[in-house]
């Protein structure tokens, strides 16, 4: 795509600008970016994270050439974000464009973090099942390094703490 | 006003506090990024909607719920002028996106200021933790405890397969960036320091100046940090920092030392030179500043000058920043003007105090 302002150079900055819900695209290159500068947000010249980011995200590894290209309908149906905006944006709108784009998620996340699911902390209120399938996991690595070493007392302890987890995630699966 | 005394000390009382390897840590941080699970992010949300979360927060606050940590003020952005929120960006409480682009933005400091959660900054709270020296184990525990209060609390946007949800995909999964800030200027005079950062970027942390994403690394301070929070967890992505941060630390140690061995001479002159343009120059720019005020603190760690303490540098550091400076001067200030109350503080500070360690 070529810059709709000079027409020349290839157009390196995509933003959407919102005036009274009144909403105008932008494709220009940066110097006429830095001619425009007041309409921009965050200055152009600053290049930031989330410009790097943008670029990641218009990246689209499956879609064939010639085919519609299919993220253009996609949409938040809870804050009304499209992929093409988020694209742009290198923002999420709301907790559900993540449920809502959730199929193209998968190789933005491996560029950027290098893996796609989360072993973290988890919230108390999610629920116990998972804190306890994650306590497991976590004894489990604790076990073998410590049969590793040869600590076979301690690898006992901690052998009983994870079959009572699992015990009683077995119950919780039985009540529920 | 009680707000007046988060202005005009330039060192926040967290900051006194002593840590380990402070001749090289200057400080150690954790930020949490958290949303409320029912409302769109900052960016997208209504008006109406970010005062929501403002008062969520706010009733979190004033319930108590935090009491058992310590006391917490409860700053609504809008109550302040530029200057104070300039001020607090240059104390780290803030950040600068939140001094200048947030709606129904707020601040919940706690009284030694250690602890400062954004409200409707890029994400509904972001909580921050600061700790003296490399402690940074301990502002995770500190961040996490606060995090479960709020956990408690409020009801978070959380995804069994990709974590915390956040406005940002550079910050999905655990939400936690943890970062410290290390004075390198042996490593940094010995040429070594392009070779250490690159090595720094291929391990999943990233390198920034002093003041966050863009900044330059002025003063020879840099702040590393941990790029990934999705896959891999809490302890695993602190601890990583912590070991990279302590090859580091190890580098900049022996680059001193040999620094000490191989031209003292010239190592003194260069420390003592900047302690007397410091002591007397009349008209200084930041950078300059910056500069000289690294020189005086290898000076004081290697002990070649004996009467001035770390903490004054500290203190300098955000002292000699242009909001402060202005409200120092209690006036606006040009370029120019600056330059000479910057230059005027330094000397003031550094003014060999006539009791100094001689106190009963």
């Amino acid at each position: 795509m070529f810059c709709q302002e000079c027409g020349k150079k290839p157009a390196t900055l995509h933003f959407t600008k919102i005036v009274n819900g009144e909403k105008t695209e932008f494709h220009i290159c940066e110097s006429c970016a830095r001619e425009k500068g007041e309409f921009i947000p965050g200055t152009p010249n600053s290049f930031s994270i989330h410009h790097l980011l943008s670029g990641l995200l218009d990246f689209e590894p499956t879609a064939p050439s010639g085919m519609a290209k299919p993220q253009e309908g996609l949409r938040c149906e809870n804050c009304g974000l499209t992929y093409t905006q988020f694209g742009k944006l290198g923002r999420f709108g709301c907790s559900s464009c993540y449920t809502y784009f959730s199929d193209r998620l998968d190789p933005i996340f491996k560029r950027v973090h290098g893996n796609v699911v989360h072993v973290g902390k988890v919230p108390k209120r999610a629920g116990g099942r998972i804190r306890y399938k994650r306590e497991v996991e976590k004894l489990k690595h604790k076990l073998k390094s410590l049969v590793e070493r040869e600590e076979f007392e301690e690898a006992a302890k901690v052998r009983d703490q994870i079959r009572d987890l699992e015990r009683k995630l077995a119950g919780d699966h039985a009540d529920g | 006003m009680s707000l007046d005394r988060f202005m005009d000390d330039a060192l926040s009382e967290w900051m006194k506090g002593e840590g380990a390897d402070a001749d090289i840590v200057i400080s150690s941080r954790i930020r949490i990024a958290r949303n409320l699970r029912s409302i769109p992010f900052p960016m997208f949300a209504t008006d109406e909607q970010s005062k929501e979360v403002m008062s969520q927060c706010y009733s979190v606050v004033s319930r108590g719920a935090l009491d058992k940590v310590g006391k917490f003020s409860f700053i609504p952005l809008s109550e302040l002028d530029d200057l104070s929120k300039r001020v607090l960006v240059e104390k780290h409480l803030i950040s600068p996106n939140l001094a200048d682009e947030s709606r129904n933005g707020a601040l919940i400091l706690s009284e030694n200021e250690a602890i400062s959660i954004m409200v409707n900054e890029e994400d509904h709270l972001r909580i921050q933790c600061l700790f003296p020296g490399f402690q940074i184990r301990e502002a995770l525990e500190l961040a996490d405890q606060i995090d479960d209060i709020f956990e408690e609390n409020l009801d978070y946007a959380f995804d069994e397969k990709r974590g915390y949800l956040t406005s940002c995909p550079t910050n999905v999964g655990t939400g936690i960036r943890a970062s410290v800030m290390l004075h390198l200027p042996a490593l940094v005079l010995s040429q070594q320091i392009n070779r250490i950062l690159s090595a720094v970027n291929q391990v999943g942390l990233t390198v920034r100046g002093l003041y966050g994403e863009g900044s330059e690394a002025i003063g020879n301070l840099f702040q590393v940090s941990n790029q990934i929070t999705l896959g891999q967890s809490e302890e695993e992505i602190v601890d990583n920092l912590y070991s990279v941060a302590r090859q580091i630390i190890e580098h900049e140690r022996t680059a001193r030392r040999r620094l000490l061995e191989e031209s003292r001479a010239r190592i003194t002159d260069r420390v003592l030179r900047s302690y007397g343009i410091l002591r007397h120059a009349y008209i200084i720019d930041s950078k300059e500043a910056a500069q000289r005020l690294s020189d005086v603190r290898l000076g004081i760690d290697l002990n070649i000058i004996k009467n001035v303490s770390t903490k004054v540098l500290n203190e300098l550091l955000v002292m000699t920043q242009p909001a402060f400076l202005q409200r120092y001067a209690r006036q606006k200030l040009s370029p120019e003007q600056r330059d000479l109350y910057r230059a005027e503080m330094i000397r003031q500070r550094l003014a060999p105090s006539e009791g100094a360690g001689q106190q009963p």
